[in-house]
């Protein structure tokens, strides 16, 4: 018989601290697939955020930086200057992505760095205790929106990539999904060709990946994957913006 | 004829591989692992998780099509899959 799943060699053998049924793994080990794809494990750094993945290098076999809190493209756009030849990528999450660091992103993405963003949209805060985040979809309950999220408290969900997209240093921006084997090959095609496109040096990539947290939405591990398809999807559409 | 490994001790229990499994051969083990959870189990019993309703009749694991859908949803690396 032969061994035709198994890890990838750029995932590290460990159990990770991620909750059961957390997207992170997922996105994860698609990234590490990506790396040992590519063959790119020796000239791959990544920039860990501040979040859930704080602790991302822990799991991945590879260079890795960390960043302050929402400083991830700042990090990054710092490591491609000087080490041009090495492929960059950032791990970012909604709180840190677009929240604290939109500044970051916006202008990194402006001056049209050629580094790759992964961005785990998971449309609430994990890592403080379930809070809105600025992706959170309207009447969304969280732990500082008891009643839901309302428009004229809290604005509408923020959706950066479409506004990255209308950027005209921006190259690549696609929306993905974890909610089911069939999303997950698509997420990985879309994560291989952001990287693919700052090895062949063509600019800023981003893949928004709608990514589940059972915990605090509370729901089961398949039931948060069934809202992800059935209504996150419907506020994010999926598929290629730019 | 196909079949999967499951790594019990890095299994959380989330059972998402359960419910993708297009032929119904995972099921959990009633054992517990180190950590305190049921792990799951490439078990000839399709159990289960449905509201605790009981087996059906006994599924052969030699049912398994090396599909690879549970170990693409696993969110910790538990599964390896041969065919």
């Amino acid at each position: 018989m032969e061994k035709t799943f198994k890890k990838p060699q750029s995932l590290r053998d460990i159990s990770t601290h991620y909750c059961p049924g957390c997207g992170h793994g997922i996105a994860h080990r698609l990234i590490a697939e990506v790396v040992d794809e590519l063959e790119i494990r020796e000239r791959v750094i990544g920039v860990a955020p501040v979040g859930c993945a704080v602790i991302a290098y822990d799991y991945w076999d590879f260079d890795c930086s960390e960043a302050a809190h929402g400083r991830a493209l700042a990090v990054a756009t710092g490591i491609k200057r000087v080490r041009p030849q090495n492929i960059i990528f950032t791990y970012q999450g909604d709180g840190d992505l677009a929240a604290i660091g939109t500044n970051e992103t916006i202008h990194a993405a402006n001056r049209g760095e050629n580094v790759t963003v992964i961005f785990i949209n998971n449309a609430i805060y994990g890592m403080t205790g379930g809070q809105m985040a600025p992706t959170t979809l309207l009447a969304q309950k969280t732990v500082t929106s008891p009643e839901g999220r309302q428009e004229r408290l809290h604005g509408y969900p923020l959706k950066i990539s479409e506004i990255l997209a209308s950027l005209r240093a921006v190259k690549y921006v696609e929306r993905v999904s974890l909610d089911s084997p069939k999303e997950i090959i698509e997420a990985k095609k879309a994560v291989k060709l952001a990287f693919q496109n700052q090895i062949d040096n063509i600019g800023f990539s981003l893949v928004e990946i709608l990514s589940p947290c059972p915990t605090y939405w509370d729901m089961s591990p398949k039931e948060a994957m069934d809202w992800i398809r059935d209504v996150m999807a419907k506020e994010f559409p999926l598929g290629r913006i730019k | 004829m196909a079949k999967i490994v499951i790594n019990r001790e890095k299994c959380k229990g989330c059972l998402l591989c359960i419910s993708f499994c297009p032929k119904g051969l995972i099921g959990l083990d009633k054992d517990l692992n180190r950590r305190g959870i049921k792990p799951v189990k490439f078990s000839r019993q399709a159990n289960l998780n449905k509201g605790g309703t009981p087996p059906k009749a006994e599924k052969e694991t030699s049912d398994c099509i090396g599909c690879s859908m549970c170990a693409i949803i696993c969110p910790d690396c538990c599964i390896e899959v041969y065919k």
